[in-house]
């Protein structure tokens, strides 16, 4: 038999070999996969989602752009117009790039694919925002369109990915670019966040950071050159314009009166409050789930029951007692009961 | 919309012949047919027995996989043929289960919808209802479970409720068979026509979306001037509904439309059936329309719906206000989940509860194994005897067979039949959902839910019974990973080989006077390291395989009730204890049988198992375990229950020690200790290979009733072959990390 020590050490060395190779999404062996899927049609499928999306924000995409967006050397973005010309995808002109109708109809069929899983991600399972568009990066290609069709039915036919953009149909129609950067709103006016920027990934993240997500309802506060300060639905956010020019707003006109005051979570034991909304980044299976409870506009609630450790907490909702963590207590925007009856 | 037309009659069946014939339903010999709907436990099934009684049967929908029953039944001279639709929460979102509900409502046509609905939780329930009644008014409401509402205080006013949906409300308990005769009388006035519902429509739309729907109602409705629900046909284009625009192109709308005339009136004009022009213009008004009714069109019509129903709960439900008992409640709960209280309860229950159960086992386990084995056995030798049985046959079936079941039924049957009842008592009261309160902080760092505690305390038991309790975890990634995570709560089966190897070995290596008390702590070491472990996973899980997987918290406490002593004792029972015991039976029978074979079908000059032995003893001996108690796992993965017994016999076996067991093949255990120690000397045990067993007993794979419980759990073959190989490979990592160091350190070197 073996020395133990010898064993020992060798047995280890292979589990760490093992973990360092297979560990989901990080291990080597999922890189590699990763790497070996980067082929040409990849790189033929992101030129023409990059080059559809200068069209639709009337930017026109040109060599760099989309050396940039692709991150390859200029040679190589050269070479892969050539390519793309070849194939009847697209024409260029001394400045810029564009689209044939055939390019079109493909970078559309693509955008479709890639939207539809950013939606399927942010609805029906629990990745983080951060990690939707990687993921629908890796799952675009591999798509077929019958498959793109049944995630289409199961999702209930979403018109709008995460971001706020829209969703092709099988036909290839999509609705005109609407609405205004966030720096453009003026000091207490409200709007409605329709679409977030994802790219670049730095900037991205910083939005997701702060919570905003489409379909919040935001308040300017106050705006500055440096900073612009907003109320996004019971919360302060502070921005900076680079940064703020990602998120697109539709203006609202007449914002109803009935402002959310504070977040459930912060009931002390014994009050009571009266629902007035649920958190826009709060989707899928988590917003069924609340909704089931009964928790919609209108509800009252009140706060029970406090856990040992300070979570979760139980609350008086329809007569039935029941916990919710913390995090997700956050997500319900309600109005203390005092200020409802004054 | 329902605006019969003047001359339809109104006693004439209302279904679609064609259609129905299409969906597989024969209607010969009846002249209506009914449709159930519902959520799922409403007690839809017990209303389909009810009314139904034996004349019924089951199949599957045309070309789908999902089951239904169709059952029949008189009332005064008519006939009604009843079908069960799938149980469901919506008609919106498209799992199968709801698109065949939702086509046999609208394409069926039925001439009376019955929706049952749980009176215990009317606004979960209504959402379904007011979706039915979108699609038609023939609707009667069945208010079950009426029973179960009184016991908790729950008043529900079905006339309210009627007089808010515009349908026949009919409030029944239908276990007791009360309020039947109502719910047929009303079925049969509304499939004669005689009550002609003018059914509620969830409004709560934005002016968008008001416009666009009247806009595309206009145009569904020229289209099809007979159909009684364009409104809704109009809201579900707009939502981009598939299945309806093909409906549309292939002309099923178009029948629905003609059969909406009753016979017997001048058919319709040719123009009635729209060409394909028509319809594309419709669909692509519908598309257009789409982009404008907002990007969150699809959640806030499900939004409407939930307000809409919980706003109608909200007046026809009167809860028992407070008063004492309420207090009391709030008492109890303060107590229990105090900083300073709660846990110390907790554990002092649990203790309780496991003290309970090993005492109390003892007695009816010896009982039932002296009347099993000790007389049985020899009782059916002399019988197969008797009859000039072959040895090999009686060998095969008494030694092998009946010898683990019944080896099996005397160890599991009495501490499942106290721990479960116990259990299920504690949960009844309403005690165990505070637990989950009071402990999921510290489950939820592990990136799991704290009704895990009770899956893991269930466990302790059985984690067959354990990976079923995993139902009460309604988010999937929290259920799976105390699916997967429950083989480390060391069960019923395994902790008389903790506690037997810890006595003859752990206490056995220190002076007599600590025997007692070492052994006993390197027991709970043992249960204490399996909760390490299942936080430790639960945690790597949530964090790798699972991470993408949806979470959905929230916890229920239900008020306190005094349990129902002799009712919980039947369900407990039933549900629980002979459920595990017959699927403990049913791998006991094979498993048996493969323990006698290998130990009697000779290979070369020993037998198979002798053979096995010494294939697996160099990688046993790596572990710290040996190769007979290799062996023994795999041939007694039916229950762990077996494993000692068959150690012992292939110890025996083996070592061809004189005097001691039964004979190839034929399990046993020694009453005394010492024996039991001599034996297992003799088989070469030291105190690492006890160390190493219980460790090996704690994490290996689930036994085979669990891994089978699991598939059927999660029916799943991934997460099956997880929960599997997860545990056996760390077992093996484990002991062998431990052996190698315990080499290292004592100097026993090569072993």
């Amino acid at each position: 038999m073996v020395d133990p020590l010898v064993s020992l050490i060798v047995v280890t060395l292979v589990l760490a070999l093992i973990v360092g190779l297979f560990w989901p999404s990080i291990g080597l062996a999922w890189r590699w996969r990763r790497g070996l899927a980067a082929s040409d049609r990849v790189e033929v499928e992101d030129a023409l989602k990059h080059l559809w999306d200068g069209e639709y924000r009337q930017r026109p995409a040109t060599l760099e752009s989309l050396a940039g967006s692709l991150g390859l050397s200029g040679r190589a973005a050269a070479e892969l117009v050539d390519r793309l010309g070849r194939l009847g995808l697209l024409h260029h002109d001394d400045s810029a790039l564009h689209l044939t109708s055939d390019g079109r109809r493909e970078a559309l069929r693509v955008i479709r694919i890639h939207r539809l899983w950013e939606r399927y991600l942010a609805d029906e399972t629990g990745l983080d925002a951060r990690e939707w568009h990687a993921h629908a990066e890796r799952r675009e290609h591999g798509t077929s369109d019958q498959q793109a069709d049944a995630l289409a039915a199961t999702l209930g036919y979403p018109r709008f990915d995460p971001h706020g953009d829209p969703i092709p149909m099988p036909s290839g129609e999509v609705p005109p670019h609407q609405g205004m950067p966030l720096t453009q709103l003026l000091a207490d006016q409200v709007a409605e966040i329709v679409h977030i920027e994802d790219e670049p990934e730095a900037v991205f993240a910083q939005i997701a950071a702060a919570g905003l997500v489409p379909g919040m309802r935001v308040r300017v506060l106050d705006r500055s050159p440096q900073r612009i300060r907003i109320e996004a639905e019971a919360d302060e956010v502070v921005l900076a314009p680079v940064v703020a020019a990602n998120v697109t707003v539709l203006l609202i006109e007449a914002p109803s009166s009935v402002t959310a005051t504070s977040r459930m979570s912060a009931l002390a034991p014994g009050e009571s409050a009266e629902v007035v909304a649920l958190a826009a980044s709060c989707r899928g299976a988590q917003r069924r789930r609340l909704l089931d409870l009964g928790l919609v506009p209108g509800t009252r609630v009140t706060s029970e029951l406090r856990g040992p450790s300070g979570d979760p907490t139980a609350y008086r909702i329809r007569g039935a007692l029941i916990a919710l963590r913390r995090d997700q207590a956050s997500h319900i925007f309600v109005h203390k009961r005092e200020e409802v009856s004054a | 919309m329902s605006h019969p037309s003047p001359d339809a009659c109104a006693a004439c069946p209302a279904h679609n012949l064609a259609n129905l014939q299409k969906l597989g339903v024969d209607m010969t010999g009846h002249d209506y047919v009914v449709a159930l709907a519902g959520n799922p436990n409403t007690g839809k099934s017990t209303v389909f027995n009810a009314l139904t009684g034996l004349r019924q049967h089951t199949g599957n929908w045309p070309g789908k996989t999902v089951t239904r029953a169709e059952g029949a039944f008189a009332s005064g001279d008519r006939r009604y043929k009843l079908v069960d639709l799938p149980g469901t929460y919506s008609l919106l979102s498209s799992s199968l289960d709801e698109e065949v509900a939702r086509d046999f409502l609208l394409f069926g046509q039925p001439d009376v919808v019955v929706v049952v609905v749980d009176a215990t939780c009317l606004e979960r329930n209504l959402n379904l209802v007011l979706q039915v009644l979108e699609i038609t008014n023939r609707a009667v409401v069945c208010l079950n479970l009426m029973d179960e509402a009184r016991r908790r205080g729950i008043d529900v006013d079905a006339r309210r409720l009627a007089r808010d949906l515009g349908v026949r409300v009919v409030a029944t308990a239908a276990r007791y068979d009360e309020g039947l005769p109502e719910l047929m009388q009303a079925i049969a006035e509304v499939a004669r026509g005689e009550v002609t519902g003018a059914p509620h429509r969830v409004g709560e739309q934005s002016p968008a979306l008001k416009r666009a729907v009247t806009r595309l109602g206009e145009a569904v409705r020229e289209l099809y001037p007979q159909l009684p629900n364009a409104q809704w046909v109009a809201l579900r284009l707009l939502d981009g509904d598939e299945r309806i625009q093909s409906a549309m192109r292939a002309g099923e709308l178009g029948d629905l439309n003609q059969t909406a005339v009753a016979p017997g009136t001048p058919a319709p004009p040719p123009s009635s059936v729209p060409g394909p022009d028509v319809v594309n213009a419709v669909l692509e008004l519908a598309s257009q329309l789409r982009w404008q009714v907002g990007s969150e069109f699809h959640q806030s019509l499900m939004e409407a719906v939930y307000t809409e129903a919980a706003r109608m709960a909200d007046r026809a439900v009167t809860r028992a206000a407070g008063g004492r008992r309420f207090d009391l409640d709030r008492a109890i709960d303060n107590l229990v989940t105090s900083r300073l209280w709660g846990v110390p309860m907790m554990l002092a229950m649990l203790t309780g509860v496991f003290w309970l159960t090993i005492a109390g086992a003892n007695v009816p386990s010896k009982l039932l194994a002296t009347l099993l084995i000790d007389m049985t056995v020899p009782l059916l030798r002399s019988g197969a005897a008797a009859l000039g049985l072959p040895w090999w046959l009686s060998g095969f079936v008494i030694d092998g067979m009946y010898l683990a079941t019944a080896w099996v039924v005397s160890v599991m049957l009495p501490p499942m039949a106290i721990f479960f009842p116990l259990f299920t008592l504690l949960e009844d009261f309403g005690y165990l959902p505070r637990v989950a309160f009071n402990l999921d902080r510290t489950f939820r760092r592990a990136g799991a839910h704290g009704k895990q505690a009770l899956t893991m305390a269930m466990g302790w038991g059985c984690n067959a019974a354990g990976v079923v309790a995993a139902r009460i975890i309604e988010s999937p990634r929290e259920r799976l990973i105390a699916i997967i995570t429950n083989n480390f709560a060391i069960c019923n089966g395994r902790w008389p080989t903790q506690i037997l190897v810890a006595t003859i070995f752990v206490g056995g290596a220190v002076p007599a006077h600590w025997a007692g008390l070492i052994s006993a702590l390197a027991v709970v070491g043992v249960a204490v390291f399996g909760v390490v472990l299942t936080f430790a996973t639960s945690w790597l899980l949530s964090r790798t395989l699972l991470r993408g997987e949806v979470s959905a918290f929230s916890l229920e406490l239900p008020p306190y009730r005094p349990p129902r002593v002799l009712a919980t004792l039947y369900t407990s029972l039933i549900d629980r204890t002979l459920y595990v015991l017959w699927r403990a039976v049913v791998f006991a029978l094979p498993a048996g049988a493969v323990i006698w074979l290998v130990s009697n079908i000779p290979f070369g000059d020993a037998s198979l198992a002798a053979w096995i032995v010494n294939a697996l003893q160099p990688f046993g001996l790596v572990l710290g375990l040996s190769g007979v108690i290799l062996l023994a796992y795999i041939v007694a993965i039916p229950a762990n229950e077996i494993v000692v017994p068959t150690i012992l016999m292939l110890t025996v076996l083996v070592t061809g020690t004189p005097g001691v067991g039964e004979g190839a093949g034929v399990m046993f255990e020694l009453d005394s200790t010492t024996d039991t120690a001599a034996v297992l000397k003799a088989g070469g045990w030291t105190l690492l290979t006890a160390v190493s067993l219980m460790l090996f007993s704690l994490v290996h794979n689930p036994c085979s009733t669990t891994i089978y419980t699991i598939w059927k759990e999660t029916r799943s073959v991934k997460w099956t072959t997880v929960s599997a190989l997860l545990p056996l490979v760390m077992g093996f990592v484990l002991c062998f990390v431990v052996a190698q160091a315990w080499r290292l350190v004592t100097g026993t070197g090569t072993g």
